[in-house]
């Protein structure tokens, strides 16, 4: 039936079923980043050798998320009188409508996807680099010290690791011939590319926490030097927004990291009764977990430090990556 | 025909999740406007600094490293803008494409080169 629809002519009524059809999305992923931030916590809590939530909705703090939403609904909405009134109420929508954007070029099964384009990896790279003008607009936009000292270092940072992050998938690219991520899954049916790729998996991993904002470069919103970075001035739902973002990021780039180097919703030999569908959330929960192990285990770097890491060592070993890749393809069509 | 449709299909639902990214902030700070209180007092309203009055304006000038870092990723994004392509049509441009490439990058790199002895990647 969607397949007919896909073929006929686009009309309001193709645009009413797949608004339908992204609200279910939409509210899975809202489930997914509620009981996200609860399992985070909850495995923090046990890496700390303390307890996390607990108290509402039974013992394992079921509800916890839910009413910390439902307290941000109904905060007071203070926008600081020195601020600059337009942009301020503009900052957390363009930092989220890219966040969601992305989700609709991503494979989640075979049979379970929204738009399957053909530029699709580029789409996901462009449209999630839109995501840095809306916390730059919110650090300028409060008229606070600490917002625009943390806008400004987030911008930095993102830029800086936008770029290994997308030159260690030109190496997918060269192997697979396409950038439809479709095709890609399917290039990985015998061999997954972290195996084909193992320095472009360590630069993606490596970049794509920065580009996530997370620990260890939490530096835009380092909460002991900058109190929260670019988000000071923000409370209540303005301020839930940009937390949203940050989890629909990591929902998306988690999702990413899956389709691009753990082979999608293919099976690992001998296995491949068990339906795709389970052995995506499988790979997904993994590189879930492995993002929170991250952020328990580092400490926060330096700002110096960040920046020289991000120039001198992940840029040229991206494009090493990327003749290396293209060298041994040469090699190996010889024979 | 067919295949126009789908295409066109497939950017529809781009554009479908486009105002959905937009709808939902939008709808969401609606409803909360009506839940939450609004009870303004003048101290609400000034800009937070650690608990003391704020002076001057936070607008100031601003380290010019954030700016080389800005031009350094222009060049080098318009760089991947070139890689894309070209890793998508490699098997039919081969070997010749490697060298190509190869010496593009390299042009690049002397660039990198060049601004790491300036001492332009050094964050101080």
């Amino acid at each position: 039936m969607i397949k007919d629809l896909l073929h006929s002519a686009p009309s309001l009524l193709n645009f009413g079923v797949y608004f339908g059809l992204a609200v279910l999305l939409l509210l899975a992923v809202l489930g997914f980043v509620t009981y996200g931030i609860l399992s985070e916590r909850k495995i923090m809590g046990f890496m700390q050798l303390r307890i996390g939530p607990n108290q509402i909705g039974g013992k394992w703090g079921l509800l916890q998320t839910v009413a910390d939403v439902l307290k941000l609904l109904i905060k007071e909405d203070t926008i600081p009188k020195k601020a600059d009134r337009p942009l301020y109420i503009l900052a957390p929508v363009i930092a989220f409508a890219p966040a969601f954007m992305v989700l609709a070029t991503l494979p989640f099964t075979d049979a379970f996807q929204f738009a399957d384009i053909g530029v699709g990896l580029l789409y996901y790279v462009a449209i999630s680099g839109i995501s840095t003008i809306g916390i730059v607009t919110a650090g300028w936009a409060s008229n606070n010290k600490y917002s625009l000292i943390g806008g400004m270092r987030a911008a930095a940072q993102m830029i800086s690791y936008e770029i290994p992050l997308v030159m260690s998938l030109v190496g997918i690219v060269l192997l697979t011939g396409s950038l439809n991520l479709n095709d890609i899954v399917a290039a990985q049916e015998k061999v997954w590319f972290i195996f084909l790729q193992p320095i472009a998996f360590i630069v993606f991993m490596i970049a794509s926490v920065a580009e996530l904002n997370r620990i260890p470069f939490d530096l835009p919103e380092a909460e002991s030097e900058l109190v929260a970075g670019y988000h000071v001035e923000y409370s209540g739902f303005r301020w839930a927004f940009f937390m949203l973002s940050e989890y629909v990021y990591m929902f998306a780039m988690a999702t990413l990291t899956t389709v691009l180097f753990l082979g999608g919703w293919n099976s690992i030999p001998f296995l491949d009764f068990i339906p795709g569908a389970i052995w995506f959330g499988l790979k997904f929960s993994a590189v879930f977990y492995i993002l929170v192990w991250i952020r328990v285990t580092f400490p926060r770097i330096r700002a110096d430090q960040l920046m020289e890491f991000g120039w001198k060592v992940l840029l040229p070993v991206a494009l090493a990556n990327i003749f290396l890749t293209a060298i041994i393809k040469e090699i190996v069509s010889l024979f | 025909m067919g295949q126009l449709h789908l295409y066109q299909n497939n950017y529809l639902i781009v554009f479908v999740f486009l105002c959905l990214g937009i709808l939902l902030p939008v709808v969401a700070l609606f409803l909360g406007k009506l839940l939450r209180p609004y009870k303004p007092t003048d101290m609400k309203y000034t800009t937070y600094e650690s608990g003391i009055d704020p002076f001057s304006d936070s607008r100031v000038q601003f380290n010019v490293r954030y700016y080389l870092f800005g031009l350094m990723f222009v060049i080098f994004d318009v760089e991947t803008v070139f890689l894309y392509p070209w890793a998508v049509a490699y098997d039919e441009l081969g070997l010749f494409a490697l060298i190509e490439m190869l010496f593009f990058v390299i042009i690049l790199l002397l660039g990198l080169i060049y601004a790491w002895k300036k001492k332009v990647l050094k964050w101080n």
